[in-house]
């Protein structure tokens, strides 16, 4: 640690540092945040070619444009890049770029473990992915379902990659967890109580709780399989005294937590948005607080929804079905609150408005067929059906996609200071709105006729065709709205940054500073006295909010740049990446013990150097 | 005022709680769910193995190249003796903590050198014991107690050695007179940390061994 | 901000002799439940055992939940410390014992399948 606790590095840069060395050694929040979001959407954008090469097969039956074990990975690999290498990391993007900003503070508590979580995201994103060059994608469903993930039945590399790489992922999220959390805890400005935090801040910070309480259970769940898988045990294994149900139950303690850490951040984005743009206050903000928090918590007691078709007997059944039914009642506070704040609104129909209310059309949808899965009787009839895949993209993609979308729009000008353009930001909406709602809707029906997910074709004859083909058409029309946001973002990235502080008249702390804002944000640490402080300086100005001026920074110790977090995150990579040599010991042995060197290395000279 | 307090008024946090110390919490609730997982796999398997060597009862089970009967596995003694000293380590440095706080160097150098050794010897007794047990016929995936046992176990154990390593170079640290009283807060979070692993042993202990 | 550091300091801050006096209360409570554990199969004669057969998980559980209580309060100085960090240890443990529960029934952990 520095030699002095108040020996600190004097002033800050006067404007930032450039160069990929910067961006390599950064600790900035903000940057990070770019960092994960240009990250994140390069694997959306490889997961929805996943899913357009599927639609393709899918568009006609007896297809061969891949085959059935491409269409395998696939599948598995659509599912796991759009959940943890697009939605989480996206929302992280927006987490780590306002939830400093937004409870008026200037960095993180851990800046250097920040950037940690980042390369150990990009390394786990990049080392499942390697998996294609080998022709050996995971290939087992993003949910691994034992046994067929056991050695005997996949035998190849596939689901070693999709564990490991499950597994270093795992890291990431945890630490940028530990990270979030302490920073909501302790980092507020002064008079920033709990309930007068932004609403994104919260639901942020409860997912942030989700993530620490249900990543340990997978992880886990991934060791126990991976003994299973070359170690000789048979945790999963009937054989040997195992149940393979027993993976379902311990991934599914993870994977409905995991939906809620998927779809929370959006809501909070939503109550946003919409108080904003209907000129407003959230309707209800310690309801939507605390319904939120319910959510979560319920969250933990609904798990074996997805296992209502493994025989767990009518007690497990009708136990879960009432805690799946109860949660719907939170959930539709949130809902009815929404309505509550644009009710009588002044509505500003700007695109970040458009796909906010998109969101929450998209996600009733959803929610009204996720609450007939909650009938056990009924989900035997939708579960592994298309019903299924309907139901899942309507919450994931009409509620946690559209809602980051939305952000997307609301805050690009604080992020990079311009402008989205309002035109092509609508043409987006309706061809992305459109092309979603062609894709899923028909979905329902498909389903409840009985089309079976995870299937690479399907004969003719069984009234598919059409649904399937109608559907293809709404995925290409869903590419076309991905390449006009492309390009919207492209046209504003030549525009010169000069975008108002606050061009939506928003009521948090983030449009008090410059867009984009300085590297130690707040000149002045600003004091809060409500849950709307940019709304309350507002109306104290008469109306008007003057353009904040850059201020020197002068007397500000910002914390240092490091590459030890990359390094160690090498580390990680390393000693996890080198389980998939187990066969090869001698090999395997040296690789880990390598990665060991590095990651002790790594954490001893990040833990050695001085923050600031 | 110190400097400690000096830095504190510097940087304070909205809870008055250092934010290391806060994040050992956040880490150790995190931890607790790790454990259960383990614990959950254990207990779901507890009676269901298929052969041998079991904990608590005589067994039939593949020894040396032949099935016969096997002596239930467990030496409560020496593990007893083990979680004894694991519970005296806790109280080794809590008193390492004291006189990192008072900046009594000998006190804390002397106490944290024996919280170190307590935990060699927890993990010395371990490796013992698991030798032992695959001596008589234990090994990892003999059957569903042996995996969920050794996972279990394997995994306090490896957040053991994290601990002595941790300790140990505060250890290292202190001996050359690198923990002040305004640096004891260090001492105090990989202490808390410490503490964690004693408690999971406190439950491991009478779940796995102590109960039939 | 500095008279909380003055309370804190007034506070009954656990001594050296307190810890010890723990450490004996823990070391104690370790041969309780040892001793439970040979009453209730019987090393502590036959008619011992019937009376402590059926009472061993419970005890058990009741004397390691002191022992647990007893490290956390006062060598993770819980009992001195601001809630906030009672209730970061309480909850996750709360979520964690309902697991642990859910997957015990679930599972049906009493039903013995193979070698008794």
């Amino acid at each position: 640690m520095a030699t002095s606790v108040l020996d600190h590095a004097p002033g800050t840069h006067a404007q930032a540092p450039t160069g990929i060395w910067s961006w390599i050694t950064t600790v900035d929040h903000k940057r990070i945040g770019i960092l994960y979001g240009a990250t994140a959407f390069l694997f959306f954008l490889i997961g929805g070619l996943e899913a357009l090469f599927m639609r393709i097969q899918l568009m006609k039956p007896d297809n061969t444009f891949v085959s059935a074990e491409t269409f395998n990975a696939l599948f598995t690999m659509h599912g796991t890049t759009m959940i943890f290498l697009g939605v989480m990391p996206l929302s992280a993007m927006f987490f780590n770029f306002f939830i400093p900003l937004q409870i008026g503070a200037r960095d993180v508590a851990f800046p250097r473990l920040n950037a940690f979580s980042y390369w150990v995201f990009l390394a786990g994103g990049l080392f499942i992915n390697f998996s294609w060059l080998l022709n050996a994608a995971p290939n087992a469903g993003w949910f691994g379902y034992a046994n067929l993930t056991s050695n005997q039945y996949s035998p190849g590399l596939n689901t070693d990659f999709w564990v490991l790489g499950l597994q270093i992922l795992g890291v990431a999220s945890m630490a940028a967890a530990i990270n979030f959390f302490v920073t909501v805890v302790n980092l507020r400005a002064p008079g920033m109580k709990m309930l007068r935090m932004p609403m994104f801040t919260w639901m942020s910070f409860i997912t942030q709780i989700l993530l620490l309480l249900a990543f340990p259970v997978i992880t886990i769940a991934l060791v126990l399989l991976m003994m299973d898988r070359h170690f000789g045990t048979h945790f999963f294994i009937p054989d040997g005294g195992g149940d393979p149900v027993l993976w379902q139950h311990l991934f599914w303690i993870f994977g409905h937590p995991e939906v809620y850490i998927l779809i929370l951040p959006a809501f909070g984005i939503v109550s946003e948005v919409l108080p904003v743009f209907s000129r407003k206050p959230l309707f209800g903000y310690t309801a939507m607080v605390f319904s939120g928090a319910f959510i979560a918590f319920l969250g933990f007691g609904v798990w074996s929804h997805h296992m209502f078709a493994t025989g767990m007997g009518p007690f497990a059944d009708s136990f879960f079905a009432l805690s799946t039914m109860l949660i719907a009642i939170p959930t539709g506070v949130k809902i009815f609150n929404w309505i509550g704040t644009i009710w009588g609104g002044s509505l500003q129909m700007k695109t970040p408005l458009y796909f906010a209310l998109g969101m929450v059309a998209m996600f009733i949808i959803g929610g009204l067929s996720g609450v007939m899965h909650s009938s056990p009787p009924a989900d035997l009839q939708q579960t592994d059906t298309y019903f299924v895949v309907a139901h899942f993209h309507y919450v994931l993609f009409g509620g946690s996609i559209f809602g980051l979308t939305a952000g997307a729009y609301y805050w690009f000008p604080k992020m990079f200071g311009r402008m989205l353009d309002e035109t092509i930001g609508k043409w987006h909406f309706w061809l992305m709105f459109i092309g979603f709602n062609v894709t899923f809707f028909p979905m329902h029906f498909l389903g409840l006729n009985g089309m079976p997910r995870r299937i690479y074709t399907y004969p003719a004859g069984l009234n598919f065709e059409f649904w399937n083909q109608v559907q293809t058409w709404g995925s290409l029309l869903l590419g076309v709205s991905m390449l006009v946001f492309v390009y919207n973002i492209w046209k504003a990235a030549r525009k010169p940054a000069n975008a108002p502080a606050d061009p939506w008249r928003g009521a948090t702390l983030e449009w008090l500073i410059p867009s984009p804002p300085q590297e130690f944000n707040f000149g002045t640490v600003p004091a809060v006295g409500s849950s709307t402080p940019a709304w309350d300086l507002r109306r104290a100005n008469g109306g008007a909010l003057p353009e904040p001026k850059p201020e020197s920074g002068a007397g500000i110790h910002m914390p240092r740049p490091s590459y030890w977090p990359a390094v160690t995150a090498i580390g990680v990579l390393v000693v996890i990446g080198s389980v998939l040599f187990t066969h090869a010991f001698h090999q395997w042995f040296f690789i880990t013990l390598t990665g060991a060197a590095i990651l002790i290395y790594g954490i001893y000279r990040w833990a050695f150097e001085p923050a600031f | 005022m110190s400097v400690a307090a000096a830095h504190a008024l510097e940087h304070p946090t909205s809870t008055g709680i250092d934010s290391k110390k806060v994040a050992i919490w956040t880490l150790i609730g995190s931890e607790c769910l790790l454990f259960a997982s383990l614990i959950s796999t254990y207990l779901v398997y507890k009676g269901k193995s298929l052969v041998g060597p079991l904990p608590h009862a005589e067994s039939q089970c593949m020894l040396h190249g032949k099935m016969q009967t096997c002596e239930p596995i467990f030496e409560i003694p020496l593990v007893t003796f083990g979680t004894a000293v694991l519970l005296f380590s806790s109280f080794f440095v809590v008193l390492a903590l004291y006189g990192a706080q008072k900046g009594n160097r000998k006190m804390l150098v002397g106490w944290l050198s024996m919280t170190v050794l307590c935990g060699l010897f927890f993990i010395g007794m371990q490796v013992y014991e698991f030798s032992h047990f695959y001596h008589k016929g234990l090994g990892y995936s003999t059957n569903l107690f042996s995996s969920t046992f050794y996972t279990l176990t394997g995994f306090h154990g490896s957040h053991v050695t994290v601990g002595v390593i941790w300790l140990s170079t505060l250890l290292y640290r202190a001996s050359r007179g690198k923990v002040p009283p305004e640096k004891a807060l260090n001492l105090e979070i990989a202490a808390l940390y410490w503490h964690f692993v004693d408690v999971v042993w406190i439950v491991i202990f009478p779940v796995v061994y102590l109960m039939r | 901000m500095d008279s909380h550091l003055h309370a804190h300091a007034e506070h009954a801050h656990p001594t050296p002799a307190l810890y010890l006096r723990i450490a004996l209360i823990l070391f104690v409570l370790t041969a309780l439940e040892v001793l439970t554990f040979e009453a209730g199969r019987g090393g502590l004669g036959a008619s011992v055992r019937p009376i402590f057969e059926p009472i061993t998980v419970v005890l058990l559980i009741v004397l390691s939940a002191a022992k647990f209580a007893l490290v956390a309060m006062f060598y993770m100085h819980l009992k001195q410390d601001p809630k906030m960090l009672s209730n970061l240890f309480v909850f996750p443990i709360l979520i964690a014992a309902g697991i642990i529960g859910g997957l015990i029934v679930l599972l049906q952990y009493w039903r013995v399948v193979g070698v008794k």
